[in-house]
């Protein structure tokens, strides 16, 4: 399953890099998601898979039996997808912004500000 | 849970919350905004005179106990950062009261300062990086918006740089969260600083570090990661140009600082020391040359400070006590330097409706008073003794001699040298020379003889006396960073005081 997994986020880099270094801002934009999926999915994946073992403790018990599903990454990655869906949509905007401003969107036509 | 590590946290949050409830009644949000920068200053004022008694105060929130729990963390170094964003968010805001369009402030301008100083405050008190990445993207989102508002197109097309660069250093700032959870189950600073100095697997951790130093190089905006700065910085009014020069940049120094004197020490000499220091000095080369070249006010500040962040980070990769404490002062100089030279460049602005040097002249015969302004805070910059300039950079070079680093030394004299050729530049551009043909000095305030609003020149006022008042008390100031630079290299205090071991 890790293999499948790793496999999974190489990819999503790869294309997400691909996707970035393109010139359109709309590419720009899809590039930018799958990034943070593929960041989202390595912490699922390097803080270790567990399959049918939740993390409960049997009643009369104090301690669960190991090992178990770790839920904190799970939790972690629930922040950093809301984060990531707010700062995209903001940046959905921004870009529609700047599309209608620069009338295009090609970035080489957005460099008036560069050094 | 203690209240007064909360607080910086906290009152931005509640003037912020205020404002937007207030939407529709613009001068409130800006008695809101005003309130909440003022008591924040007191709050932080409070929590460094605390500090400097008991050394270090954690708080648990929600009474969980570290490592479970999120921790803040106010050490000597931490609780002077949250004054400085606290004495810059406020100066800032009043010079925002006489210098903000009607439109932008509409549109949530003092609601999404406090956020922004929010962010910064969290991301300096926390004691975990997954929050330490939370209040990243608070802070990053705050500016996205704060760097748009407007909707110019410079502005536009300077913000899809900023936005693009920064979301990329925190898609890889999260992956390294991701992998340190897997190598040690743990995200606390502290805990982490146990557990990643007996770890089986070195190569991993120091590829965590380089991720780590990537992520926060971005911010910082290091050589080589530091595009972002020059194309953005310029671009909106120049209140937030001020506020984001003066601390935005200086949370991802932080970050580094927290995170290379705390996690990463298993082979400092070998990986990251002359890795960072190596950083530092060609990001300050290029930073002023890069500065060097350019003919717009602005512009040559944005591109200065990435020369200023150089020397922060020489100090850092030369890892002595001496070292840290003139990086500490170099943060705190630069914050208030740098903000008051935008600040400078809106006045002249004001006064003469642009920022290329070549459109403006004249303003010192004009208005002495802005020129020596002008010229106090541009010799601090450039560290002429007797101004604050001066003792952070002796600092950063008795330790690079002590260090035998002669070569950072060489590039720190030299780059200082050359941060005066760039500011000369702009004094004799705007200041001395005749105003071009067709400018006439102040010509929109024909009956203001006066520099500016008071609103504009007191903060700039202050500031500059803050650059002359460091210089003259760097004695006090030096007691403070020396004190810090000690804590931060003696990290079982930290780590003691958080998970609750008796040190």
């Amino acid at each position: 399953m890790e293999l499948v997994l790793a496999i999974a986020i190489g990819a999503l880099y790869a294309a997400g890099i691909y996707l970035i270094l393109r010139r359109s801002i709309a590419k720009l934009i899809i590039g930018l998601a799958l990034l943070s999926h593929g960041a989202n999915l390595l912490i699922f994946t390097a803080a270790g898979l567990e399959r049918g073992r939740p993390p409960l403790i049997p009643e009369g018990q104090t301690e669960a039996a190991m090992p178990i599903a770790d839920p904190l990454p799970q939790a972690l990655i629930l922040t950093a997808i809301v984060i990531g869906f707010s700062v995209l949509a903001f940046a959905l905007v921004l870009f529609l912004r700047a599309f209608q401003t620069v009338g295009g969107d090609d970035l080489d036509d957005m460099r008036t500000t560069d050094t | 849970m203690n209240l007064l590590v909360v607080s910086p946290i906290l009152i931005p949050l509640t003037a912020a919350a205020l404002g937007l409830m207030l939407w529709r009644w613009r001068r409130l949000q800006r008695l809101a905004g005003g309130i909440g920068a003022v008591a924040g200053f007191a709050a932080a004022v409070v929590l460094v005179a605390t500090v400097w008694r008991e050394r270090i105060l954690v708080t648990e929130l929600a009474n969980w106990p570290a490592p479970y729990g999120i921790v803040l963390v106010a050490d000597l170094l931490s609780s002077l950062l949250v004054l400085v964003s606290a004495g810059m968010g406020l100066l800032v805001t009043v010079y925002s009261f006489a210098s903000t369009d009607k439109r932008r402030e509409a549109f949530g301008y003092y609601p999404l300062f406090q956020v922004l100083i929010m962010g910064i405050n969290g991301a300096f008190l926390t004691g975990d990086l997954f929050n330490l990445y939370v209040w990243f993207e608070v802070m990053l989102m705050a500016s996205f918006v704060l760097l748009a508002l407007g909707g110019e197109r410079p502005q536009l097309e300077g913000a899809i740089k900023y936005v693009t660069l920064n979301l990329i250093a925190s898609a890889i700032f999260l992956a390294a969260v991701g992998l340190t959870y897997g190598v040690a189950g743990t995200l606390n600073l502290a805990d982490l600083g146990d557990k990643l100095a007996e770890t089986d697997n070195p190569g991993l951790v120091t590829t965590l570090g380089v991720l780590y130093l990537i992520a926060f190089g971005v911010k910082a905006a290091v050589f080589p990661l530091f595009f972002w700065l020059p194309s953005s910085y310029h671009t909106p009014p120049v209140a937030v140009s001020a506020i984001f020069a003066a601390l935005l940049t200086k949370v991802g120094v932080y970050s580094m600082v927290r995170v290379f004197t705390v996690l990463f020490l298993h082979e400092p000499e070998y990986t990251y020391h002359t890795l960072i220091l190596t950083i530092g000095v060609l990001s300050m080369i290029t930073g002023v040359l890069g500065a060097a070249v350019q003919s717009e006010f602005r512009r040559i500040l944005a591109f200065h400070s990435i020369s200023q962040i150089g020397y922060m980070v020489m100090g850092l990769g030369l890892f002595t006590p001496l070292a840290l404490a003139g990086a500490i002062i170099y943060i705190v100089h630069h914050s208030v330097v740098k903000a008051n030279l935008f600040l400078i460049s809106g006045l002249v602005h004001r006064r003469q409706g642009s920022h290329e040097l070549k459109k403006i002249g004249g303003v010192y015969l004009a208005c002495p008073a802005l020129g020596l302004l002008f010229l106090v805070t541009a010799m601090s910059l450039a560290g002429i003794p007797p101004f604050s300039g001066f003792f952070a950079k002796l600092a950063l070079v008795q330790a690079g001699l002590e260090a035998e680093a002669y070569i950072a030394v060489a590039a720190a004299l030299a780059v200082g040298l050359m941060t005066l050729y760039s500011m000369t530049k702009i004094w004799t551009q705007v200041f001395w020379e005749p105003a071009p043909e067709g400018v006439t000095d102040g010509a929109a305030f024909p009956d203001d003889p006066s520099a500016g609003p008071w609103g504009m020149v007191i903060p700039v006022a202050i500031l500059a006396a803050m650059a002359v008042a460091l210089g003259l008390g760097a004695e006090f100031m030096f007691r403070y960073a020396m004190a810090a630079a000690e804590q931060l290299l003696a990290p079982a205090e930290y780590i003691g005081a958080v998970l609750g071991r008796p040190s």
